[in-house]
């Protein structure tokens, strides 16, 4: 799966284009954002670094040293989430200093683009084994806070400053479709805090959680072990009632959209002969991946090109994709995706452990904990061989990363998606 | 009983800085896929950031008892199926409140504040179900004892200062500790722990260092020791891991019995080196050690809280906080009489004049503490070389010994640099004299030093009894010359007597108390007086016991008169140790200043003039079993009016209240609390006196000599009234 493209000068090592593969992935238990939060008065940083130390614990088989790079996104960059993330918590975790890191920033795409990023240093043989992950805590640091947008954007028009609010980008989505009402999007809310409750239930959540032990003035320490902003047991009458707060009678409401909150991740990932060498899992191989922009007002509609480009890349459609995990920063974007690839609103391929809605979305935290849901559920469903994960991203983005199941009877003996220059064609139905 | 029969005396106590009892249920992680249960984790903090350690006083122990009985009502209900306790960042607890318990008035408070505690710590030993101590940070006296009352413990890495200083204080670990900690990690190691440490400076153990020993079950990072530390404890709840102690032993067992009474001798002996018995509570602590092996707990703890209330009682303790807590931690961190800081001027760049032993120790100091160029001078280029060169040596040996990197070495000795000219001193901030010890020649130093340096260049002498203030008679400058007395070694000993002459000025002495704090030494401020201090009051001691020598005297009588001060060393030892003719120097200065009260000794002159260094056969001495030989006696002669050993040591109590009455009536420093911290900093006088003045006015001393105390009741003793 690994073969040489190309070759350097004499004497230098060939130029190789390598398998990625996904090793193991791991996230704090989210925290809702605000003094009330279960990470008040805890430091982003030390989120970070807790997940990058169970990492190392769950994967003793990996020497610390061996650790090539430490790519930590987050969306505002100061304070406890700067001074360049991933090198401070490589430092804080007690990785060797040897082992270099940085940090990454795409907003709510950044673990994403973390993974991504190192993965391709990994294909291109710069790096064997990574650690690549996200954080953000949105009680310390407000979403947009300290930004300061060129007046040009206004000036000039180049985006509609309503474009910087997210949940107007996401009552515009429904101007733009309207076939997506409230009501639909009320009913996707549930359904996805339905899901986790039963993913919970079945202990499909706990075992990718890392405990964070937090201490509070006036209540002494404890040991957080599960999620807080989940509602199970929301009901379309409770989401009816709720307020529409980024316009008058609008159809986005706190109960349909995800909330503010306080997370990190993160996961290792490997070359295929590094994991091999080390006897690593491999949980997902990397097939491609792709980001795309689109109109900073309707950002939600981001993984729609996203995704098309990366099929484009894998050579494969949207048929070929059994497992979906989008992020739900609002129902109607993930409803947009899903019209736009005729998939139903309660498909079963899609975020069948719920999503962001119930779970929480920190920022530049949630593309890997959509990793780590993939992964657990290719391990579930040998059946499927591929599955996707996609997010949109503020300023008008998508991403798409598409991942092979080594569990499907298939892994490994059918042509290469990299390598393959005849199956292009192969479009999704809905592309 | 129960915690809250203790009312009484916790009410005694409304002032009490509480540390608080918080209490969170833990569900605990699943081990082999089932979850043991739920688990009470209580955290000791007292609200305040990590500058205030939490600590344990009546109003404390009351919280946390109640918070114990009624988990352990909980645990019946079969509701918990542990306790866990830990504390806020970089504490367990510090231990007792030493505030509160100095002013524990009389016996029986004393008793019920020992019973309280175990009281406590019995319901914590016996929940019903395990307790675990999560041991984060600091754990001393009382606190190490919660965790050693606890069924396991864990001990973060990055965990500092562990230990039972109580011997150190004047108490005994009587919270049980002294029970335990034998039998969790052998007698051996626990006589380390309660007695070799606490009286070496009072050292404490690192959380490996702990580990290590026994003392905790399991260590874990400090990144997540709180996470790994809860799921070590829902592994040994499930039965999944069982804690291996190999240092435990059985005292019942007749060999482990052949050990403890060897430690419990070896300890006694050490003792006796290190204190000579000055102070009561080392010696019960081996006491109730040596007679708890065949206890059962709870006799053990009847005679914890017995021998407690009674040493709460001693003036030995009380001095001992005193001079811990209200010198050490307090005074010496805000010197009595120093001038505002923001008065300071900035040295960048420091001149020291002279290269002998003493310069070059000064060099070396200002060089490392400050990182700052320090240029040495002498009056000939082997000096400078000499002077130069041990500096860069003592570098190497710091690197040799892994306590600087090699870019900390490079950086210092770059820093140092020699000459036979002043001219290096141009643009110095700050010079300092260490050259022979004679007016005349250090005028010189410091007129040809003022010729060079800026106006404001700051001047200071290192001088141990010349007059700072004839020195700066013939300045341009006299405001910018302060004395700046070491203590030698000068990297070992922490004092530093800061002089005011009458003419130095407030910026000039603020800048003196910033360098010391830079220099991290202790600084006192002191006036232009002889000898400042530390020598006025040591060789005030020595002289008399030279004095009783001299007049015929056995060495032997003399020189042992004071053993029940428990000093570091004996009056001979020292003058040795100082060198016969600088203490001889020193001695002249005072008796030319004081007349009479500084005898100049006539046989340690014809020692002097002989090259006898020492009154002792030094060999004699380091074999334990001191004698004069044969050659140095006949050097000497003797009066006939021998005193006895009682007899030398009242004369010399009432000395040293006599010269301390005169030091505090001249305003030599600003009172009694700064001549106390000056002889326990600089000298090595031992906490248990209190420094000096508490031991002069609980001995009679003060009261013989100058018809009063030196300190007022409560100060370093038992509080005027219950």
């Amino acid at each position: 799966m690994s073969p040489a493209r190309s070759t350097g000068k004499p004497g230098a090592n060939p130029r190789t284009v390598r398998d990625v593969v996904f090793v193991d992935g791991v996230r704090t238990p989210f925290g809702r954002a605000g003094e009330k939060g279960i990470y008040a008065g805890t430091r982003a940083d030390d989120l970070v670094v807790k997940c990058i130390r169970e990492l190392m614990r769950r994967n003793p088989a990996v020497p610390a040293a061996r650790i090539d790079e430490v790519a930590i996104a987050a969306t505002t960059q100061t304070g406890d989430q700067g001074l360049t993330i991933g090198r401070t918590a490589a430092l804080l975790a007690g990785l060797p200093r040897t082992v270099p890191g940085f940090a990454v920033d795409r907003m709510c795409a950044g673990a994403m683009t973390a993974v991504t990023t190192t993965a391709s240093g990994i294909g291109f043989g710069a790096y064997d084994v990574v650690i690549a992950g996200g954080v953000e805590h949105m009680g310390n640091h407000p979403i947009g806070a300290g930004a300061d947008p060129n007046p040009r954007f206004l000036s000039e028009r180049l985006v509609d400053p309503a474009a910087l609010n997210m949940g107007n980008t996401a009552e515009n989505l429904h101007d733009r479709f309207p076939a997506i009402t409230k009501d639909r999007a009320d009913a996707y809310a549930v359904a996805s805090q339905d899901k986790l409750a039963a993913a919970y239930a079945k202990g499909q959540i706990q075992r990718d959680l890392v405990p964070v032990a937090t201490m509070k003035p006036g209540q002494g320490w404890t040991i957080n072990t599960v999620d807080e902003p989940p509602r199970p047991g929301t009901s379309l009458q409770d989401l009816a009632a709720l307020k529409t707060p980024f316009r008058a009678h609008g159809r986005v409401t706190a109960g349909n959209a995800a909330g503010l909150n306080d997370g990190a991740t993160a996961a290792l990932l490997a070359s295929a002969e590094a994991a091999e060498e080390l006897g690593l899992p491999v949980r997902m191989r990397l097939v491609t991946y792709a980001f795309a922009g689109v109109e900073p007002e309707v950002m939600g509609i981001g993984p729609i090109p996203a995704t098309e480009k990366a099929l484009k890349n894998a050579g494969l459609g949207i048929g070929d994709i059994g497992l979906f995990e989008v992020n739900e920063a609002f129902a109607v974007q993930v409803l947009s995706f899903l019209d736009h690839f005729g998939i139903a609103d309660d498909d079963a391929r899609v975020n069948r452990y719920g999503g962001a809605i119930a779970v929480g979305h920190p920022l530049a935290s949630s593309g890997v904990r959509l990793m780590n849901q993939l992964a657990r559920q290719f391990e579930e469903d040998p059946t499927v061989r591929y599955g996707m994960t996609t997010m949109c991203i503020g300023l008008g983005m998508g991403a798409t990363v598409i991942w092979e199941n080594p569990h499907h009877p298939d892994f490994g003996t059918s042509t290469d998606a990299a390598d393959s220059t005849d199956s292009a064609t192969e479009n999704g139905a809905a592309a | 009983m129960s915690a809250a029969d203790f009312r009484k005396l916790a009410d005694l106590f409304p002032n009490e800085t509480v540390t608080h009892s918080y209490v969170q249920d833990v569900e605990l992680p699943a081990v082999d896929g089932k979850s043991p249960g739920t688990f009470a984790l209580i955290t000791l903090d007292n609200g305040l950031d990590h500058t205030k350690p939490t600590t344990l006083g009546p109003n404390t122990l009351l919280e946390l008892g109640t918070v114990l009985e009624a988990l352990k009502e909980r645990a019946r209900r079969g509701e918990i199926v542990g306790v866990g306790v830990t504390g806020k960042p970089y504490f367990l607890v510090a231990g007792a409140d030493l505030s509160t318990v100095k002013s524990v008035s009389g016996r029986e408070q004393g008793l019920w504040m020992a019973q309280l505690g175990h009281e406590v710590y019995s319901t914590l030993a016996d929940l019903g179900v395990p307790s675990f101590a999560f041991i984060n940070g600091v754990a001393l006296g009382g606190g190490l004892e919660i965790a050693l009352q606890s069924t396991y413990r864990t001990v973060s890495s990055g965990a500092g200062a562990l230990g039972l200083p109580e011997a150190f204080i004047g108490l005994i670990p009587g919270w049980g500790g002294v029970y335990i900690l034998p039998r969790l990690i052998g007698p051996e190691n626990a006589l380390k722990v309660m007695i070799e440490n606490p009286l070496s400076n009072n050292r404490t153990l690192t959380g490996p260092q702990a580990y290590e020993l026994g003392v905790a079950d399991a260590m874990f990072e400090p990144a997540d020791f709180l996470e790994q530390s809860v799921a070590w404890a829902a592994q040994v709840i499930a039965g999944a891991v069982a804690p291996e102690r190999a240092n435990a032993v059985d005292p019942a067992d007749p060999q482990v019995a052949t050990r403890w009474a060897a430690a419990v001798a070896r300890g006694r002996a050490f003792v006796e080196a290190k204190t000579s018995n000055a102070s009561p509570a080392p010696a019960k602590v081996l006491e109730v050690l040596d007679a708890n092996r065949t206890m059962t707990q709870a006799q053990s703890a009847e005679l914890e809280c017995e021998t407690l209330a009674d040493l709460m009682q001693t003036p030995e303790f009380r001095s001992t906080v005193y001079a811990f807590l209200d010198l050490v931690q307090r005074r010496a961190k805000r010197p009595a009489g120093a001038p505002d800081s923001k008065l300071a001027r900035p040295v960048g760049k420091v001149g020291v004049v002279g290269a002998g032993l003493m310069a070059s120790q000064l060099a070396l100091l200002f060089a490392r503490q400050l990182k700052v160029p320090v240029v040495m001078t002498d009056i000939d280029q082997g000096r400078v070389d000499k002077g130069v060169g041990y500096v860069h040596a003592e570098v190497d040996k710091l690197l040799a010994k892994g306590r600087i990197s090699s870019d900390a070495a490079n950086r210092t000795k770059a820093l140092v640099s020699g000459s036979v000219s002043k001219e290096g001193f141009a643009d110095a901030d700050f010079v300092i004299e260490a050259v022979f010890e004679e007016l005349s020649v250090k005028k010189q130093v410091f007129k040809e030093v003022e010729a060079i340096v800026s106006p404001e260049c700051i001047l200071a002498t290192n001088t141990s009894a010349l007059s700072v203030t004839a020195m700066s008679a013939d300045l341009e400058h006299p405001e910018r010359l302060v004395g700046f007395h070491f203590f030698n070694p000068v990297a070992v000993m922490p004092l530093l007597e800061i002089v005011r002459a009458p003419k130095t000025d407030d910026a000039v002495l603020a800048t003196a108390f910033e360098l010391a704090k830079g220099l991290k030494k202790s600084a006192v401020l002191v006036k232009d007086a002889a000898a400042f201090v530390v020598n006025r009051v040591l060789l005030r001691l020595m002289g008399e016991v030279t004095a009783a020598f001299d007049e015929g005297t056995p060495a032997e009588v003399a020189d042992n008169a004071l053993r029940p001060m428990g000093l570091p060393m004996t009056p001979f030892v020292l003058g040795a140790m100082v060198g016969l003719p600088v203490a001889q120097h020193v001695q002249e200065s005072l008796h030319a200043a004081f007349g009479d009260r500084f005898r100049v000794s006539k046989n340690l002159q014809a020692l002097i003039e002989n090259g006898v260094t020492s009154i002792w056969d030094p060999a004699s001495v380091a074999a334990g079993n001191p004698s004069i030989p044969a050659e140095t006696l006949a050097l000497m002669s003797f009066g006939t009016t021998p005193s006895t050993a009682a007899e030398v040591l009242r004369r010399t109590q009432d000395a040293l209240a006599e010269e301390i009455g005169l030091m505090l009536e001249e305003g030599v420093v600003a009172g009694p609390e700064d001549i106390d911290l000056c002889m326990i900093v600089g000298a090595g006088w031992p906490m248990f006196l209190g420094g000096i003045s508490p031991y002069l006015d609980r001995v009679g001393a003060s009261e013989r000599v100058n018809g009063r105390k030196f300190l007022a009741p409560g100060v370093a003793s038992e509080p005027a009234s219950a």
